[in-house]
């Protein structure tokens, strides 16, 4: 059977996704797309520069690329529809990440205003993905609001402090049909791989390598922990078990009575 | 409620006593803590820490990359007018001095708009100096729909005002609001500043709150370094924009360090301020506040702006002009003298060059 992740009716060729802030030059953005392999890029359009063919970010994005543009600088709803139409009218295409943060010290997400969000931009034909604190009950009115799927935060943005969340997201993989995708947080290789072996359906990274001393090696290496850890997903995992198994078991008896 | 309440909870406060207290080993402690308090940030701001600025700034610069990545945004002020009725012992346009006084004519400013625009600047901040009769809040307005066919960000940096007035510009255009308290101490507050409105402390201390009661979006603060004791004034001002932030917690909270500098006056800087010093006030408030923007202007020389990048600043003014219509004007005089005279282009340049990627456009009016 072939493993394709499928996000508003296209096959997604990487379930890396890639944040394109904190880059020390665009110039290295390309390069880091290339290597990682990541097929689905976020920018925030407040960073967009229409004007300046130099400056504008999806200048420096391979056209083969899906444009995720982001709504960051949103602090309700409303903000964040408005940006959601400002992007694709300005031809962003009809992906939208909703991020509603009301909050710039922790930067957590408004999971109100973004279910709030997303019942607009999905009615509207948007392919919607919010970002979102790991809540069961709101990631399911997410999903019943149309959302294409759910991204939850392994950690707050920028801390790079692995998956914190690990639990509450375990529950949301679990329970939630479309695909939950690990935004935030992710600070190595191995914490994306960890995400991927417990069943996410993407990761999304964007400080771990931006400010990693090579930025582009980086991106491969998270590109190939993308790879092995939805490989091991598949494969699934042997059991682990908190005891030896014993070679003479106590219960043997049983088979003989 | 108010930051004046917090003010004056310090006023019987023995802070020589502090600091004399405070011991290198006190400052080691603060560094291996996650969240700061405030007496965390006074120790960081205390004498005994000169001798830790090393490992002060190499953790500086770990949550400065970490927050916000390698970004610097950039930007660059806009003189509207000079016209004040301030009478401020420590700056070049106070009522009295005999500089040229102008008020740019809408087209002036179109103008000068062009010529900013031109070089892919995208945030501007607008000032006035303190004149309802030349620069009224109407005007601003009128130069905020002038700069909106330009700029995607546009900042003020004018006399204080009242709520429904900055909430008039932010619906107008205005997005970030700078406003400086100049000095925390009341009392040499009132002591530099001789006659006129600005004479009412309470009434500037509040400003930066009644914008953001007003929705502006950004709010940047700030004292002047050189009018009264650094350690202290930082120590205000860092816990000032502290308050703000937990009060809104929307808004995006960022702080200035101007230094005082030699203007067309005769004002002697009371409390000088080191290039060490100025380390250590950057370094404080990022450790005191990691998500705190720092903005850097060009009253600093280049040589030195270029080494403050990597220990916090995420926000640089570049091709500065504090002259009214100075860029396309002849005859203008400015309010204080520019240190770094690099143009847009070269700023660009440098950033890159230290591993810097120049942020032109960080917010989209919506």
């Amino acid at each position: 059977m072939e493993d394709k992740l499928v996000l508003g009716g296209r096959e997604i060729t990487s379930r890396l996704f890639l944040g394109t802030g904190k880059f020390p030059s665009k110039e290295v953005i390309p390069e880091a797309i290339k290597r990682s392999g990541s097929q689905v890029i976020t920018m925030a359009l407040r960073r967009v520069d229409f004007d300046s063919p130099q400056e504008n970010v999806l200048n420096y994005i391979p056209k083969e690329c899906i444009l995720l543009p982001n709504t960051s600088g949103a602090r309700n709803s409303e903000e964040a529809v408005r940006i959601a139409r400002i992007a694709r009218a300005a031809g962003c295409g009809n992906w939208v990440k909703i991020e509603v943060i009301t909050d710039n010290k922790y930067l957590l997400p408004d999971n109100y205003e973004t279910i709030k969000a997303t019942e607009v931009l999905a009615k509207e034909g948007f392919v919607v993905l919010p970002y979102m604190s790991p809540d069961l009950m709101a990631a399911k009115r997410l999903q019943d609001a149309g959302a294409a799927a759910v991204m939850p935060l392994g950690a707050p943005i920028g801390t790079n402090r692995g998956l914190k969340t690990k639990e509450l997201i375990r529950i949301l993989i679990e329970e939630i049909e479309v695909p939950i995708i690990v935004d935030a947080g992710i600070g190595k290789p191995s914490e994306a791989a960890e995400a991927m072996e417990m069943g996410a359906g993407a990761v999304l990274v964007n400080t771990a390598i931006a400010t990693a001393g090579d930025p582009v090696l980086m991106a491969e290496a998270f590109g190939l922990a993308v790879k092995a850890g939805r490989q091991a997903y598949l494969a699934g995992p042997g059991v682990t078990r908190d005891y030896a198994e014993a070679s003479s078991p106590l219960t043997g008896f049983l088979q003989e009575l | 409620m108010s930051f004046f309440s917090q003010y004056v909870r310090f006023q019987e406060f023995d802070f020589d006593g502090f600091f004399s207290r405070v011991s290198p080993v006190d400052v080691r402690r603060v560094l291996e803590k996650g969240r700061l308090d405030a007496g965390d940030f006074l120790a960081l701001l205390a004498p005994a820490a000169e001798g830790l600025l090393e490992e002060m700034a190499q953790k500086a610069h770990r949550l400065t990359l970490q927050h916000f990545g390698r970004a610097m945004v950039l930007y660059t002020p806009l003189y509207l007018s000079n016209y004040c009725i301030n009478h401020c012992s420590y700056c070049g346009f106070t009522a009295g001095n005999r500089v040229k006084r102008r008020t740019l004519t809408l087209e002036e400013v179109e103008a000068e708009a062009k010529v900013i625009a031109a070089t892919g600047l995208k945030h501007i901040l607008v000032l006035t100096g303190e004149s309802r009769h030349h620069a009224p809040v109407e005007y601003i307005a009128d130069c905020v729909r002038v700069l909106k066919g330009y700029f995607s960000s546009i900042g003020i940096e004018v006399y204080p005002m009242e709520e429904e007035e900055y909430h008039y510009l932010v619906e107008t255009g205005v997005d970030s609001l700078t406003i400086y308290q100049e000095v925390y101490d009341a009392k040499i507050y009132d002591q530099v500043h001789l006659r006129g409105p600005k004479k009412d402390y309470r009434f500037r201390l509040d400003a930066p709150e009644r914008g953001c009661r007003a929705g502006m979006r950004a709010v940047n603060v700030g004292a002047l370094l050189g009018l009264g004791d650094w350690r202290r004034e930082t120590f205000f001002g860092g816990l000032h924009a502290n308050y703000i932030q937990n009060t809104y917690p929307e808004v995006e909270m960022s702080y200035s360090v101007p230094r005082l500098r030699p203007h067309s006056g005769d004002f002697i800087i009371p409390h000088p301020v080191t290039d060490k010093n100025l380390v250590q006030v950057l370094l404080a408030l990022r450790l005191f506040m990691p998500r705190l923007g720092l903005t850097l202007s060009t009253r600093e020389r280049a040589a030195l702006r270029d080494k403050l990048i990597p220990l916090g600043i995420t926000k640089m003014s570049a091709g500065s002009c504090t002259s009214v219509g100075g860029r396309t004007l002849s005859g203008t005089e400015d309010q204080f003298a520019i240190a770094d005279e690099r143009n847009v282009a070269q700023i660009r340049e440098v950033l890159l060059k230290s591993g810097y990627d120049p942020v032109f456009k960080d917010w989209h009016p919506f």
